[in-house]
């Protein structure tokens, strides 16, 4: 006799598969491959041209929400009406702009029977890019030197304490490497104006680039983490292409990261290795990255663990993965009628 | 000298370095080396076996395979012990 499996009706967002893609479709294809339970996904939207809406084989029912900046009644409200119709068991969040909404709503929307599995509001706020130095020194890890600055005459300052180049970075997305003044007053100008103040001016550090995707279960454990580096990077610092590799070093940082921190949730740590061999912290990223089908390529299907610990189900964590396993991103044209694209500008629902 | 033992080497001459991430090509002469260097062989006897296989200079073949070596050690692919 065939056990059956659970079925999950699972909201996720970051559908946004572009040049600068959202996590959403990697983690519905994690999701789509679980071996402990059967889903329909449920797409939300915030924009009617981002491309998972339209893969009908992934996503099975699409609706538009509210960006982050329209507040959390209208989010709540919004998700109400799309749990009457759908009945939604988890939401898995993958945008760090709507993770304050999301971790706020929490406990509400647990008690309408939707689970989710974040990082504490705490968590969030201490991992920052502003508070990225702070973090450092508390949890024993190397950060670069930065500073959140509010005018581009506070570059003056900085750049003789931390010498050129120098990372212009915006609060939540969009970094760029400055070379003189003059780049580094542009980019300012150009990140404040699409993500606002203050704008983070950190310390170049000369090196390699590693990536590691973990999942953290709130007590200072590891569920799972993939070690990757970048082969192929967009102009925009995107990963085209990446590999896993058994960097035993990065992996102790991750196992640090999420001993000091207890992190809950699935993460990704942006790691700088220098010529002396230290690895410094760049970034945390507060959610599941876009590479992270690699991760399930390699053994490690962290969506599928995420969606688990989110319903309390007993979940063991993964110990191993294929090293020298490789990922190459590619674009692809779909072909949509007009009415299909009025159906979810119009109604927001697909 | 030896290079380190999760360095994998394919028959054609491509290798890859696990810890890295980082791959590279080498000819056959640098696949021989780095399968004798797998071994334990010595420099003496690298030397001496690419001289019967390939007819070179013993020195040529000396200072070629210094900066082979070298390269290796650059790319953290010779094992620390035996460095």
């Amino acid at each position: 006799m065939t056990k059956t499996k659970p079925k999950l009706t699972i909201g996720v967002t970051g559908l946004n598969a572009i040049d600068s893609p959202g996590p959403g479709v990697a983690v519905i294809r994690g999701l789509k491959e679980a071996a402990s339970f059967d889903c329909r996904i449920i797409g939300l939207s915030y924009e009617s041209l981002e491309p998972g809406i339209y893969m009908h084989d992934l996503v099975d029912k699409t609706y538009a929400i509210p960006y982050p900046s329209a507040g959390m009644d209208v989010l709540m409200s919004r998700i109400e009406y799309i749990h009457e119709h759908e009945n939604l068991d988890v939401i898995i969040p993958n945008f760090d702009s709507e993770l304050y909404s999301f971790i706020k709503l929490s406990q509400r929307l647990k008690s309408m029977g939707i689970h989710t599995f974040l990082p504490t509001l705490d968590q969030f706020e201490e991992r920052h890019k502003t508070n990225l130095p702070e973090f450092g020194k508390k949890h024993g890890l190397y950060v670069p030197r930065s500073k959140a600055i509010y005018t581009p005459t506070e570059i003056n300052a900085l750049e003789k304490e931390y010498g050129w180049p120098l990372v212009v970075k915006g609060k939540y997305y969009d970094a760029s490497v400055a070379y003189n003044h003059d780049q580094a007053k542009a980019q300012f100008n150009k990140i404040s104006a699409k993500w606002g103040l203050p704008i983070i001016i950190q310390e170049f550090i000369h090196g390699t680039e590693y990536n590691v995707t973990g999942l953290g279960d709130g007590h200072g454990n590891t569920m799972a983490a993939v070690p990757m580096r970048k082969q192929y990077i967009t102009d925009k610092g995107k990963a085209w292409g990446g590999i896993s590799i058994d960097d035993k070093k990065a992996l102790e940082l991750n196992s640090q990261f999420l001993r000091s921190t207890k992190w809950r949730g699935a993460y990704e740590l942006e790691l700088m290795k220098d010529k002396a061999g230290h690895y410094y912290l760049l970034e945390i990223n507060p959610r599941i990255p876009a590479w992270i089908y690699l991760a399930v390529g390699v053994g490690q299907n962290i969506p599928e663990s995420l969606t688990r610990l989110a319903m309390s189900w007993p979940t063991d964590p993964y110990t191993d993965y294929d090293v020298g396993k490789m990922f190459i991103r590619y674009s692809w044209d779909m072909i949509v009628d007009l009415s299909t694209f009025e159906q979810i500008s119009t109604f927001g629902e697909l | 000298m030896k290079i380190k033992n999760n360095i994998a080497v394919s028959e054609n001459g491509f290798v890859f370095n696990p810890a890295s991430g980082e791959s590279f090509s080498v000819n056959t002469v640098g696949l021989e080396i780095l399968n004798m260097l797998r071994k334990g062989h010595s420099a003496v006897q690298i030397i001496q076996s690419i001289n019967d296989h390939f007819h070179a200079e013993p020195t040529v073949i000396e200072r070629d395979l210094n900066d082979f070596i070298e390269t290796l050690r650059q790319y953290h692919m010779i094992d620390h012990d035996e460095d």
